[in-house]
């Protein structure tokens, strides 16, 4: 029986924050797994052009390969390297619902993600993902500074 | 038909060189003369009536051809258009989706797709032209086809998934012309590929009329309406330039930014006529009146009950493009394992098209008053033209602007970025379409693409500058002319359609296909 990390990665430095301490984290549990997701931001409800439709397909892959490469594949090499068990994860959707129905589906033990420091009115009115993820988790989050 | 497009430009770029020595009217003019004369046989061809007449008025067999397309497709999948309302809306809102789909086109998506590319200047000046000739009465007559036409759409968008190209490289295509060519194939009834070309051909010819010049026409009319009088050519130099930058330079943010505005107005307008006619909840009664009143006697309109119901019936067509054939290319996109899906789904939009968008404006046409009654005899007075006398003498999209200015005197303005939206949103779809069909005929390829889409600006100055009369009749004929390919090639089809449907129900019933629950 391991533990399971679910890490949410963004790309930018917050997210390299949340693996430094699931590294801490899995050094102390010992057999631990840990698996950073990536969430390209998308709405089914989102208003498109015919011409846009008719290469979201294409898009939808090119954006896939690109965080698997830019992002997660680097990570989990880091991970490995670093002697942890480790595997990535790319999903179409809202950041915090995403990672909370990719916990419950793996069955983690644990999120963890880093304070995202964007501003913004939009954020003022709707709150940042990471709010909006530690108000309705079913899995218990870890938020790093 | 190349011909006929090369005298054109040509001439237009002659009328262009002279506009140093001539008057600014008279561009518009010359345009309109060409414009005319050029395209009278191909109007004449569509509108030709029934060798036979009711009540002294001829019935274009245009229109019949529609309304038996829609009442055969309705019979056939047995009232699918009722039976299947609560499912689709179910397929809309995600409940069978696939959550691994995530990130490919949805059917909401492809459903607003489609709808930013019908609703638009049907909905405001169509519906006025409608009810400006036919009376109050065509609205009945609108929402019986629009109720028809539900069936149509939901033929002809099943096919468009079912037989679309799906490319090497993740692109999708489909339309008319793909289930014509494979359908017939599949059939073993030949024929396919020479009703691909034809359709092919009469989308192009409506991308330039429907899609493009009747928007660009009855945008500048709404402008000129609140600025005041100036030359068309200047609304259609500025709208080309934006399409330009859209569809040639690739300036998505423009388009997204329309995308984004489209379905705020379209809620703006919706709910400000629902405003205008709670204001005015004791007329509502008397307007359904006449409403039926006029569907059955036609009270007094030019050719009397069939005068309303060919008015009601073609700006329903025009307005939801049942039976037309563009919507199953913009439905073609979507992310799903069966076709059909998207069938249930597209039968929406002929509802919320004309059953809610239309008949929304004809009632605050007919609560307004602006339309003059003879209060002796209680039925409409004429003007001279055969178009019921307004107030104001207004008729198309200024009649729209004139009957919800009695409501809110604010609204004209409101009026006209939603019509320069509407239109703008409408043009960029019939750019698509057309392009579609285009490349079919002349194979894909950066050049063949830039030839349409040049064109395709170009007939925006046209349109813009062209009077009412020509613009109106032209767009009419080219799109009611995919529909008679169109739906000689549903009829040929529509067992496979009725297979699929079949099997999706008993699946649908045993359980096989289920919605997903969230994790």
């Amino acid at each position: 029986m391991s533990a399971k990390l679910v890490i949410g990665l963004d790309g930018s430095g917050s997210g390299g924050r949340a693996l430094d301490y699931a590294k801490k984290m899995a050094k102390l549990i010992g057999a631990c797994e840990i698996i950073p997701v990536h969430v390209i931001e998308w709405s089914p409800y989102s208003f498109q052009t015919p011409e846009e439709n008719a290469e979201r397909h294409k898009r939808r892959e090119e954006e896939i390969h690109l965080a698997q490469d830019r992002i997660l594949e680097p990570a989990v090499k880091q991970l490995e390297k670093d002697g942890f068990k480790a595997r990535g994860i790319v999903k179409h959707g809202h950041v915090a619902d995403i990672l909370d129905e990719v916990a419950v589906e793996e069955n983690a033990d644990q999120i963890i993600v880093a304070r995202t420091s964007e501003g913004g009115l939009a954020q003022r009115i709707f709150g940042s993902s990471t709010s909006n993820l530690v108000m309705h988790a079913r899995v218990p989050v870890t938020v790093v500074i | 038909m190349k011909l006929a497009f090369s005298t054109l430009t040509a001439a237009l770029t002659l009328a262009a060189t002279s506009v140093a020595a001539q008057e600014v009217k008279t561009i518009d003019q010359t345009v309109n003369e060409i414009f005319a004369s050029s395209t009278g046989w191909f109007v004449n061809a569509i509108f030709a009536p029934l060798p036979f007449q009711i009540n002294g008025a001829a019935f274009p067999w245009i229109v019949m051809w529609l309304v038996v397309g829609a009442t055969i497709f309705t019979l056939y999948f047995g009232f699918i258009q009722f039976r299947a309302f609560a499912h689709s809306i179910s397929l809309v809102k995600g409940d069978y989706s696939d959550p691994n789909d995530a990130g490919e086109v949805s059917h909401f998506q492809a459903l607003a797709t489609a709808l930013s590319g019908t609703v638009g200047l049907g909905n405001i000046a169509g519906v006025a032209v409608a009810v400006g000739i036919g009376g109050p009465g065509a609205t009945f007559w609108m929402i019986l086809a629009g109720l028809l036409g539900m069936a149509s759409k939901f033929t002809e968008c099943t096919l468009g998934v079912k037989y679309r190209n799906e490319y090497p490289d993740g692109t999708v295509s489909g339309g008319p012309m793909y289930y014509m060519s494979k359908g017939f194939a599949e059939r073993g009834i030949p024929g396919g590929k020479i009703m691909a070309v034809l359709f092919s051909v009469f989308c192009i010819l409506g991308a330039f009329g429907g899609g493009n010049m009747f928007q660009a026409n009855q945008a500048h009319a709404q402008i000129s309406g609140v600025v005041g009088e100036y030359p068309g050519w200047i609304t259609g130099l500025v709208f080309a330039a934006v399409v330009y930058a859209v569809i040639i330079g690739g300036i998505k943010s423009i388009a997204r930014v329309t995308e984004k505005v489209v379905p705020f107005m379209g809620i703006l307008y919706v709910g400000t006529a629902l405003v205008i006619l709670l204001i005015n909840y004791q007329h509502i009664g008397w307007a359904f009146g006449q409403i039926f009143a006029g569907a059955f006697t036609g009270l007094g309109v030019a050719g009397g009950l069939v005068g309303a119901l060919i008015q009601g019936f073609k700006r329903a067509a025009f307005s939801n493009e049942a039976g037309v054939g563009s919507a199953a290319i913009a439905h073609s996109a979507v992310r799903t394992k069966e076709p059909i899906t998207e069938g249930f789904v597209s039968l929406l939009e002929p509802f919320i098209d004309t059953v809610v968008i239309c008949t929304m404006t004809a009632l605050v046409i007919t609560i307004s008053g602006v339309q003059l009654i003879d209060p002796e005899t209680g039925r409409f007075i004429l003007a001279e033209n055969g178009m019921i006398a307004t107030t104001g003498d207004v008729q198309g999209v200024a009649l729209t602007s004139a009957a919800f200015a009695s409501g809110f005197s604010w609204f004209p303005y409101v009026l006209v970025i939603a019509v320069v939206l509407f239109a703008f949103s409408t043009m960029i779809s019939w750019s698509y379409y057309g392009l579609k069909a285009w490349t079919y005929l002349f194979g894909e390829g950066k050049t063949t693409e830039l030839v349409f889409k040049l064109i395709f600006c170009v007939f925006v100055v046209i349109g813009a500058a062209a009077s009412l009369g020509p613009v109106i009749d032209f767009s009419d004929a080219a799109i009611f002319a995919m529909a008679v390919v169109n739906i000689s090639a549903l009829y040929v089809l529509m067992p496979i359609v009725k297979k699929e449907l079949n099997s999706y129900q008993s699946r649908l019933k045993s359980g096989e296909i289920r919605k997903f629950v969230k994790a």
